[in-house]
């Protein structure tokens, strides 16, 4: 542990990838919930919907590194170690999500015998062999994570908008894009 | 910054909300859960339950044919094929896909009877499907699946849902429903003509002196980027015998084609019709003028013939939309309701147990 004071915010390119996957995300899974009930959009979507996971694959490999590699603010003080434990735990929770949801789609896919296309002559090997009773699981495996991955972003919003409009503890301003001084430092204590 | 300011100012300790804004913000937060839930629910088709989806295509299936497990929901009984296709180079006129350099790459197929009966009858007038996979040297496939009418009989998903109903028997009584077709048909007149077109051609006598018709346009794109429309359809060396009512055993369209590749191979011909910017790529229904140009671009041998027990092609999904570069989809509206249907078909088929084909191993081997 050092013993130099904690940052007040999150380092500046976690907060730019924290609100960029955030919106691929959200994006993808609103695609995603879409194009399975979908025929005249089914495959413009699905041409969207497999770069887009990739992508997110990309950034969340870029996130966990920069995550593992750069310091975190303190949680504000008043708030309770269950709700701490909670809140690292969905955190945890969130980045595994970040990467199986793309890996299980890529797997389901390589297991179903489809090409994996990119765009254009752009195409991923398969990462498995074609295997029909694992692309049956693993397209399982990937709607109740897609659907885990939104019921989990749906606790997360509540929370932070429970702390920025009730608490008022600045919670936020620890990833908000912009620079703020003593965010989260303040507190009613 | 002014945000940073205010805050740094004003530190209002949460004790100090109460009553109505205290209430206001919960309802706000409350609320902004319910329509981010609501919004994801709503894409997903939750409030919209009579929306035609891919699962209610497939629902249909299942509703008219009975739940098969492990088979196709559509041409459901098939056997496994492969070989070859040897392009002639003349295909690169209009795409710039690996496959229409001259040269040689494997092809899989599976021939089938339309309709979800596993176990049906071969009969003469039953449409007969053959389904081609393309595997290019650069890993990038064609899959494609064709039928041996030459327009199809409908030109929206949601006719397709209609017709198949209206042309299927009533799964209660196993008689077709009276008036039904004739209640369709007067809603659809390009049923009605596309219906005339396909009496006009005549089926043959088996699988390999058939042609098969891929049905829907699609957008072929060069080397030059210059995208022209196309339809294609495979024409075959076997000469053309005419139907013969005569044939009455149950797997005998199988069993004739299954003499046929023990004794030699079956070549077609792989046409390309080109389109005129005139020519309407989103109507299945109706034919191009027939002195639209045609470009042979190459031959399909299929050399061996496999039963779907033992065949890896059993568990391929031949979605038209698996293109390579240099061929596109158009916007016939039944290009992506099909691609979205076969892949319900296919998810659900591939958790279920496989029963064996009526094509069995000892079919095929005999």
């Amino acid at each position: 542990m050092s013993t130099t004071k904690s940052p007040t915010q999150f380092a500046f390119p976690s907060r730019i990838l924290h609100w960029l996957m955030a919106a691929c995300l959200l994006a993808m899974l609103f695609i995603g919930v879409s194009m399975v009930v979908s025929l005249g959009d089914y495959h413009t979507l699905l041409a969207i919907h497999r770069p887009l996971g990739i992508l997110i694959l990309l950034l969340a490999v870029v996130r966990l590194a920069t995550r593992l590699l750069t310091r975190i603010p303190e949680f504000p003080p008043a708030m309770p170690q269950q709700e701490r434990f909670v809140a690292k735990a969905s955190e945890r929770l969130l980045y595994t999500l970040f990467f199986a949801l793309p890996l299980v789609g890529w797997a389901m896919l390589s297991a179903g015998h489809y090409p994996i296309v990119m765009f254009g002559a752009v195409h991923l090997p398969p990462i498995l062999p074609p295997r029909p009773e694992l692309y049956a699981t693993l397209r399982e495996t990937h709607t109740i994570l897609a659907y885990l991955l939104f019921l989990t972003f749906l606790a997360h919003m509540g929370a932070v908008l429970f702390h920025t409009l009730i608490l008022r503890d600045g919670l936020l301003e620890r990833m908000v894009p912009w620079s703020v001084r003593g965010a989260a430092g303040r507190s009613r204590m | 910054m002014n945000i940073t300011e205010s805050h740094q100012i004003s530190q209002p300790p949460a004790t100090s909300l109460r009553g109505a804004g205290l209430a206001a913000r919960l309802t706000a937060i409350a609320g902004a859960l319910v329509v981010s839930a609501g919004l994801f629910l709503y894409a997903g088709g939750w409030f919209t339950p009579h929306k035609l989806t891919p699962a209610g295509i497939i629902n249909t299936f299942e509703y008219v044919n009975g739940v098969h497990p492990g088979f196709r929901r559509n041409h459901a009984k098939g056997v496994c094929v492969t070989g070859y296709f040897e392009s002639n180079g003349q295909g690169q006129a209009v795409s710039r896909a690996q496959l229409f350099r001259p040269g040689r790459v494997d092809i899989v197929g599976r021939f089938a009877l339309a309709g979800g009966m596993p176990y049906a009858d071969d009969t003469p007038q039953t449409i007969r499907s053959l389904a081609i996979l393309f595997k290019q040297p650069d890993g990038q496939e064609w899959r494609t699946a064709m039928v041996n009418i030459p327009v199809f009989v409908v030109n929206t998903p949601q006719a397709f849902n209609e017709f198949l109903v209206a042309s299927s028997p009533d799964p209660a009584t196993g008689k077709n429903i009276p008036g039904a077709m004739n209640a369709f048909l007067a809603n659809h007149r390009e049923t009605a003509a596309a219906l005339q077109v396909i009496g006009k051609h005549p089926f043959s006598s088996g699988f390999g002196d058939s042609p098969y018709y891929a049905l829907n346009a699609f957008r072929f794109v060069n080397a030059q980027g210059e995208s022209t429309p196309v339809r294609w359809f495979v024409t075959p060396d076997q000469t053309f015998q005419a139907n013969s009512a005569g044939a009455t055993d149950k797997n005998y369209l199988f069993d004739g084609l299954i003499a046929q590749l023990h004794a030699k191979p079956l070549r077609w011909h792989l046409v390309l019709s080109i389109g005129q910017p005139s020519d309407s790529t989103a109507d299945a229904t109706a034919a191009w003028p027939p002195d639209r140009k045609q470009i042979d671009a190459g031959t399909l041998t299929i050399n061996t013939i496999e039963s779907e027990a033992t065949s890896p092609t059993r568990d391929i999904n031949f979605d038209p939309l698996v293109l390579p570069d240099g061929i596109s989809p158009s916007d016939d509206p039944l290009l992506s309701a099909r691609s979205a249907a076969y892949s319900q078909s296919f998810t659900r088929r591939e958790r279920e147990h496989k029963e064996p084909s009526a094509i069995s191993t000892a079919e095929v081997e005999k």
